[in-house]
């Protein structure tokens, strides 16, 4: 079925592109859309909210402000950058995607991302699941007790939190001590057997940052230096990321 | 800054992880491997995927290793980074993956390693929510599985042909 034609307006007003362009460098290339669609073919949200990343741009463009920073669309794209990949232009949509995200405002945003960034600035962990520091190092040294007893190869397995001058600084997606603490063996494991010299941090731990989801700059930035300054602190070599 | 799979690589490469794919020889269990976003296209490029390649194809045999196609740089997304799988629009988050589960399924592999976790829940559940029934596994529990020091408690995301392949203290089970 065929849609209705986008109709333009003679006095484009507030165009919300404009303002992103000032912010990235080389104007995030916002202007130079050949239309050509690349970006389209291989995008899996394509279609979602009757959008796509082209027609996305192409209504930035033309100052379709409203519609733009209304669509549920910017919640669907998930910033993987394949547009960018393949664009002759190398144009950054996703960036305009992030700037749609953060003119929402901040309550309006989806509920599971708000609630999950809020989670995480709860406690110095950053775990979007709430878990605190002395949750983590709990668990941390609870299965490792079970597991140095269970496996006796393994009597001399360790799993430091806050050693001193280690050469990496790991993070851990808070799934594993939350709800499935058996799954922190493996990676232990490994890091034993090659003689890894590496620590988790009290702070900073948790891997993952719905912040920046939730295209919340500030709390973003909070999350992350709390595990760069621990990391820091510790004096660490490696930020070792395991996802 | 690193990511963890460059030194899977290295520790198999210097000899420090002696991982060996005998386990699936007559086995002959097929796995694919996604390509997380973030860490391959966003930030370490293909050398990361290629030392991705070189770690599965270590621990299950080069022979069955199955690549989706595209891949690597050139990888679909599969729905659950951005923040979409915490973002509430789950039917629009299944109808984004359909495009994995297919390349998934036309690879014919029952295993995909997923090592990124918004990609492990992503990709587990459009093999529930499609049919394909493809198991998805971390990575670090293959490379423990193929040394022989994998217990019987830490297999959560094994299917049932590897829930008995050299258990490591099977008396452990709880």
């Amino acid at each position: 079925m065929a849609q209705e034609a986008i109709r333009i307006r003679r006095d484009r007003q507030s165009p919300f592109m404009d303002k992103v362009e000032e912010m990235l460098p080389e104007g995030g290339n916002l202007n130079l859309c050949l239309t050509c669609g690349a970006c389209v073919s291989g995008c899996p949200a394509s279609g979602l909210e009757g959008m796509d990343p082209r027609k996305f741009l192409r209504m930035a463009a033309l100052g379709m402000d409203e519609e733009i920073l209304s669509t549920n669309w910017v919640w669907m794209c998930s910033a993987c950058q394949r547009c960018i990949y393949v664009c002759p232009m190398k144009i950054d949509i996703p960036q305009l995607v992030y700037h749609a995200r953060a003119s929402w405002p901040r309550e309006s945003r989806p509920k599971g991302i708000l609630g999950s960034c809020d989670m995480a600035l709860k406690n110095d962990s950053c775990s979007a699941m709430g878990a605190s520091p002395e949750d983590f190092e709990f668990v941390v040294n609870d299965v490792l007790e079970e597991y140095r007893e269970a496996q006796p190869e393994f009597a001399e397995m360790t799993a430091p939190i806050d050693k001193e001058g280690a050469e990496f600084f790991l993070n851990q997606n808070s799934r594993e001590p939350v709800t499935e603490p058996d799954e922190l063996i493996p990676l232990w494991k490994i890091l034993h057997i090659v003689g890894a010299d590496w620590t988790y941090g009290s702070k900073g731990w948790a891997g993952e940052n719905y912040c920046m989801f939730l295209a919340d700059d500030e709390s973003w930035k909070q999350v992350t230096q709390t595990a760069a300054a621990q990391a820091d602190a510790l004096g660490c070599k490696v930020f070792l990321n395991t996802e | 800054m690193k990511n963890i799979y460059e030194y899977y690589a290295k520790w198999i490469r210097e000899g420090k992880l002696k991982v060996n794919s005998d386990w699936n020889k007559d086995l002959k269990i097929k796995f694919t491997a996604q390509d997380p976003c973030q860490i391959v296209r966003k930030s370490f490029g293909d050398p990361i995927a290629e030392d991705l390649r070189f770690v599965v194809k270590s621990v299950v045999g080069e022979e069955n290793f199955v690549d989706m196609e595209p891949n690597r740089s050139n990888n679909y997304c599969c729905g659950g980074g951005g923040g979409f799988l915490q973002s509430g629009f789950k039917d629009a988050r299944l109808e984004y993956g359909r495009l994995k589960d297919r390349q998934i399924k036309e690879t014919g592999a029952t295993y995909c390693v997923a090592a990124c976790h918004n990609c492990h829940a992503q990709i587990h559940e459009l093999s529930e929510h499609y049919g394909g029934g493809y198991h998805v596994v971390h990575l670090w529990t293959l490379i423990c599985l193929s040394l022989g020091i994998l217990g019987p408690n830490e297999r959560e995301y094994l299917g049932d042909d590897l829930k008995e392949v050299l258990v490591f203290h099977p008396e452990s089970e709880h």
